[in-house]
């Protein structure tokens, strides 16, 4: 361990004490060493439980390579408009710092339109367009680009996204007011609720909060009426399981998982969510 | 470059990558002289006196370090709450008004996680391998760092404990750093997950002066305490992997500190404060092999040796420039 004071003059045999010293320094180095590859291996536990599955930002690339190129700058966090993306805390384990959404708090509207987080990505792990040596999973892709409704009537209307982050899906249709034919009138997620979003007859570039911006519906369409993408989904006239006709909202294959339904839910708990990282199945 | 101070340049890489310094084998007689010269002088005794009861305590370089570290940090936190776009992201990568800035061990991770390099982070990195270059290096972890700064508190009610004989520094040996190293690129390259990345506090604290505290902060604290009642300033000094990749940035950067064997009393006040005064071992009375003698790579440009050197013998020095002028 300590090395030898002089390299020219031979030394006597290090006394008791020195080496009592030099074997405790040694404990010590092992007691540090274990402390920071605990801590440092220990967020691996997150990853073997997989408590949580994330919804990640638009364009990311599959789970394991996104947390193999993310460098937890935040950057997409900065540069979204209303704000979507969170950063993960601890208990995500080697995943902390790493951004992701939570669509039913404030889900991703594409109110940016140009998928701003994707072009602020330093690393590349939220991309336009996949690299080549990468797999595309089966269903992640989008068969069209898709079309944001708020961008119809512009010359290019569509949005820059190849692959989906997840797919929505109604959960509790017992509950769904559409399926059960009834209204909705006030603030959708009551006052105090802080998520936004942007309303077109309001203003193109200014996101408001959703509680500034009360509905009257006779029957309930909120999913359907706020998605952003063109026939991501739907109020179709479907057969309950009693052989009897109702209507429900449908999801189609556009949908990219952006989580506006989940969010725009009046019921709680929400009766549509977004199953993360999910593909398209038909 | 001489052939003594070529030798000493070697030796501080093998130093920081966790050597203990030796003696010099070979010193070059100008400096041999001055060694003599000092031995049992009474006169530079006298002088030395002199200069203790004279000595002016400033701060200056810690002042300006602070200053500069703290604007670092909130030049990225404002970036974001005021939405001014001077430096958006965090330390681990950034864009300072649009050009990309990545920090070179975050980086590393990364390309070996994920095998696979795109053009802004080749850009982002070179643009910060060349600032370091120029700026010396571990400049970053006393002038940029947050951590540090925290550290640098812990490690102030450290020495209080010390003095009070409340406890006592255990030192760790240094090797650990560049073990440390290896293993956490090993791990990135054969996991494909960005170990460092989850327990680096320098990225978690970044994180939480711009996007808010987390329970993340429970780990940056468990070292701090750490530091303060086991191992003085141990994260820095025998853990961080961050350090030793700026290292060796450093060991080819013109900025450093400048030791001047001349009027140098040989008391030690420098390796007292220094983080790493493995670097010092050179201000030992007999060991400097040259007349002046640049600080190897492992020393982060702090300052607080030269604010603390009652004779001017250590001086912050920008490799040929002094020629040049």
């Amino acid at each position: 361990m300590s090395e030898p004071k002089s390299p020219v003059v031979a030394q006597p045999p290090p006394s008791r004490e020195r080496m009592q010293q030099a074997r405790r320094r040694w404990l010590r180095t092992i007691l540090l060493t274990g402390g920071v590859m605990g801590a440092a291996l220990s967020g691996f536990l997150p990853l073997v439980y997989a408590r949580t599955k994330r919804l990640r930002p638009p364009g990311a690339l599959d789970e394991k390579d996104f947390l193999a190129s993310c460098i937890k700058c935040g950057q997409c966090v900065q540069v979204c408009p209303v704000q979507a993306i969170k950063l993960a805390d601890l208990v995500d384990g080697v995943a902390v710092g790493v951004p992701y959404i939570d669509a039913r708090e404030q889900a991703c509207d594409f109110s940016c339109d140009a998928v701003q987080c994707i072009l602020a990505c330093p690393t590349g792990a939220l991309v336009y367009k996949k690299p080549a040596f990468l797999n595309v999973r089966k269903g992640a892709k989008l068969a069209a680009a898709p079309i944001l409704k708020a961008k119809e009537k512009d010359p290019e209307p569509t949005l820059n996204l190849s692959e989906r982050i997840g797919v929505a899906r109604l959960t509790r249709p017992e509950a769904c007011l559409a399926i059960q034919g009834k209204g909705f009138k006030g603030q959708v997620r009551g006052a105090s609720f802080k998520g936004r979003m942007r309303y077109m007859e309001v203003s193109r570039w200014k996101p408001i909060g959703i509680s500034e911006h009360p509905y009257d519906l006779a029957e309930c369409d909120l999913c359907v009426r706020e998605c952003p993408v063109k026939g991501a989904i739907s109020i179709e006239t479907v057969f309950a399981p009693n052989g009897s006709k109702r209507k429900s909202p449908v999801v189609h294959e556009p949908c990219v998982g952006c989580g506006v339904c989940e969010m725009i839910c009046p019921v709680e708990p929400t009766c549509i969510v977004i199953d993360a990282r999910e593909v398209w199945n038909t | 470059m001489s052939p003594i101070l070529r030798r000493r340049f070697f030796d501080q890489i093998a130093v920081m990558f966790g050597r203990e310094p030796k003696k010099p084998e070979a010193i070059a007689p100008e400096a041999q002289k001055i060694h003599l010269y000092k031995r049992g002088n009474r006169d530079l005794i006298a002088e030395k006196l002199h200069a203790r009861a004279h000595a002016v305590h400033t701060h200056k370089w810690r002042k300006r370090r602070w200053a500069t570290l703290i604007i670092v940090n909130l030049m990225f936190t404002f970036s974001f709450w005021f939405d001014i776009q001077i430096l958006e992201g965090a330390l681990t990568a950034s864009r300072f008004v649009g050009f990309h800035l990545i920090d070179l061990n975050s980086a590393l991770q990364v390309m070996l996680a994920h095998k696979h390099i795109i053009v802004n982070l080749v850009i982002g990195t070179a643009t910060v391998f060349v600032l370091w270059l120029v700026l010396g290096g571990r400049t970053f972890c006393s002038w940029v760092c947050p951590y540090h700064l925290l550290a640098e508190g812990a490690e102030k009610i450290h020495l209080y404990l010390v003095k009070k004989k409340l406890l006592t520094d255990q030192n760790i040996d240094r090797r650990l750093r560049t073990i440390s190293w290896i293993v956490f690129a090993a791990l990135a390259a054969g996991t494909g997950y960005t170990v460092f990345e989850a327990i680096s506090p320098t990225g978690i604290l970044s994180r939480a002066l711009i996007y808010g505290p987390g329970l993340a902060l429970l780990w940056v604290l468990a070292l701090l305490v750490f530091e303060v009642f086991f191992s003085r300033r141990a994260w820095c000094r025998y853990a961080c992997p961050i350090g030793l990749t700026y290292g060796v940035v450093g060991i080819f950067s013109p900025l450093r500190i400048k030791y001047t064997l001349d009027g140098c009393f040989h008391e030690g006040d420098c390796r007292k404060v220094c983080l790493v005064p493995h670097v010092l071992d050179t201000v030992i009375k007999g060991r400097a092999v040259a007349t002046e003698i640049p600080i190897g790579p492992d020393c982060t440009r702090c300052g607080l040796c030269v604010d603390t050197c009652p004779t001017g013998s250590l001086s912050f020095d920008v490799k040929g420039l002094s020629r040049l002028l």
